[in-house]
């Protein structure tokens, strides 16, 4: 990794920084160090705080409370994917009728803080705790959602949809055959952080008391038979959170790479050990190709 | 027609006869706000260094960090706080003050990546070739790399303060006095809590907007042409 604020260190700025780096581990060293000290004086470490983890009941409880997180996401992301889809439809629509109100709408929810929604939703129209929750995860996700698809469609050459009218398409044929397919695979990273976003947020349903995964971690974490394990649960339910989210960045970058490799299909076998060299690169998309020029 | 001259004005009577709960209540959310935006900052700013730091461990560290908070709801950090911290018989602190430090924690993470690309976007050559003028690091940093990178880095930054504006709700979940937690208050007086909630809602979104044109305004005004 190149950065522009240092120069590639010379021998006194290599043994600087290997001094800087040894402090920098016994600071990390120390930091947990007191944090692991205070877990083990309090007792979060002793064998009664974890053992919850053990009882069938809790593991059951703790599935269904993933199934329910799940659900939420499922549902949220599927409407608010199609949510999304329509106003970004509305918004570059020929027609002031839909672009106007539809902009509206747009900015609306994407400045309405979800859980004020979520709390209208539910104390307000009385709705269920799933539907509240997966409602406002629709408009607010849906609402920026919309923007992305908007923006993924905007960004493409002005040619593109030039060239396809010029062929004789139609307006629906035009987006769906050209502008979309390309804009999809522009758009993908940005499509997938948002539903990591959408994920994190069903943890909201926690203040309507959804029975969610960190509402079931509290729950355990309450009660006095297994000593209290407010932190332990509170851990475990952390890493269950972020696992899945990795998981789903993992799957973004899966599709990423297949996307990129059909973008390939007619490189000549001679110039795809170049094209190869490009390809770890896949992480910083700043520089798109930036070591295809590498001679072999 | 006269039912729905009622309705309008029970709705407006809801804000009229609680206004000052209203006053209190979003006056606690900008406090929160005033606070967390100075905190995440800061922390962001700290986060960013290490990021891009020539020290292998720094830029460890930084990663870790956020890959670990952005992958976490910020509901759970708030249950951490509120509900775990106090088993570590540490010192205490009140419901504002962990609200402050779980927004602080988690935004923090987000300003950090908006600092760094911010850094990263521009190139390489403009530092080259300011250090082939005979420029020292100091006005390479100073005059030519930092006004750049600030351009970048601020409409980015008001949309995580934005996100941070409307996270300060999540705060009215875990017994902090703002706007979120009018929904209580009105249930308990006996007003209508739906418009109660409208309200709220309408308020925030007339606080976003103003972020938002700035935030539209400095896209146009500062993008750098390259």
């Amino acid at each position: 990794m190149t950065s522009v604020l240092y120069d590639l260190p010379g021998p006194k700025a290599r043994a600087r920084n290997r001094l800087l780096g040894v402090l920098g581990i016994l600071l990390l060293a120390g930091g947990i160090g007191f944090v692991g000290y205070r877990f083990w004086a309090t007792g979060q470490f002793d064998a009664d705080r974890w053992e919850w983890i053990l009882y069938v009941n809790v593991q059951v409880g703790l599935g269904n409370a993933l199934l329910n997180t799940l659900t939420a996401f499922g549902l949220g992301a599927a409407l608010a994917l199609t949510f999304g889809a329509v106003f970004a439809a509305a918004r570059l629509s020929d027609h002031g009728v839909f672009r106007g109100p539809a902009m509206i709408v747009v900015e609306f929810f994407r400045a309405a803080p979800l859980v004020v929604l979520i709390f209208i939703f539910y104390y307000g129209l009385g709705m269920s705790q799933l539907w509240a929750l997966v409602l406002g995860l629709t408009l607010y996700n849906g609402a920026v959602l919309a923007e992305v698809f908007r923006a993924g469609v905007l960004s493409l050459p002005k040619g593109q949809s030039e060239a396809a009218y010029a062929i004789g398409m139609r307006k629906t044929q035009v987006m769906n055959v050209v502008l979309l397919p390309q804009a999809l695979r522009a758009m993908m990273p940005a499509i997938i952080s948002q539903l990591v976003v959408l994920l994190k947020d069903t943890a909201l349903g926690f203040l309507i008391t959804y029975e969610e995964l960190l509402d079931y971690a509290r729950l355990i974490g309450g009660l006095g038979q297994f000593n209290r394990p407010q932190i332990p649960t509170a851990l475990v339910v952390a890493a269950i959170y972020i696992i899945l989210c990795l998981l789903l960045t993992w799957l973004a970058r899966i599709l990423d790479n297949r996307q990129r490799r059909t973008k390939k299909v007619a490189v000549k076998p001679s110039d795809e050990k170049k094209a190869l060299v490009g390809s770890p690169g896949a992480g910083t998309p700043g520089e798109p190709g930036r070591n295809i020029d590498v001679g072999d | 027609m006269n039912a729905l001259l009622d309705e309008i004005q029970n709705f407006w009577l809801v804000f009229a006869d609680n206004s000052d709960a209203y006053v209190r209540g979003f006056g606690n959310t900008l406090r929160l706000f005033a606070v967390a935006v100075i905190g995440s900052v800061a922390l962001g700013a700290l986060l960013a260094m290490l990021r891009v730091s020539p020290v292998p461990v720094f830029r460890a560290m930084g990663t870790l960090y956020v890959t670990v908070v952005r992958n976490t709801p910020l509901t759970l950090v708030f249950v951490f706080f509120v509900f775990a911290y106090p088993y570590l018989e540490l010192n205490s602190f009140q419901p504002f003050t962990a609200a402050v430090i779980a927004l602080s924690l988690y935004t923090a993470a987000f300003v950090c990546e908006v600092f760094r690309s911010g850094i990263n976007t521009v190139p390489v050559g403009q530092a080259e070739a300011s250090r082939a003028l005979g420029l020292t690091f100091t006005q390479t940093l100073g005059e030519v790399i930092l006004p750049q990178a600030v351009r970048s880095v601020f409409p980015p930054l008001v949309s995580v303060l934005i996100a941070l504006l409307k996270n300060t709700t999540i705060a009215a979940g875990f017994s902090v006095a703002e706007a979120g937690a009018l929904r209580s208050m009105l249930s308990e007086r006996g007003y209508d809590v739906f418009y109660g909630l409208v309200w709220v809602l309408v308020i925030f979104v007339l606080l976003v907007i103003p972020l938002t044109l700035l935030q539209r305004s400095l896209e146009k005004r500062w993008s750098v042409a390259r």
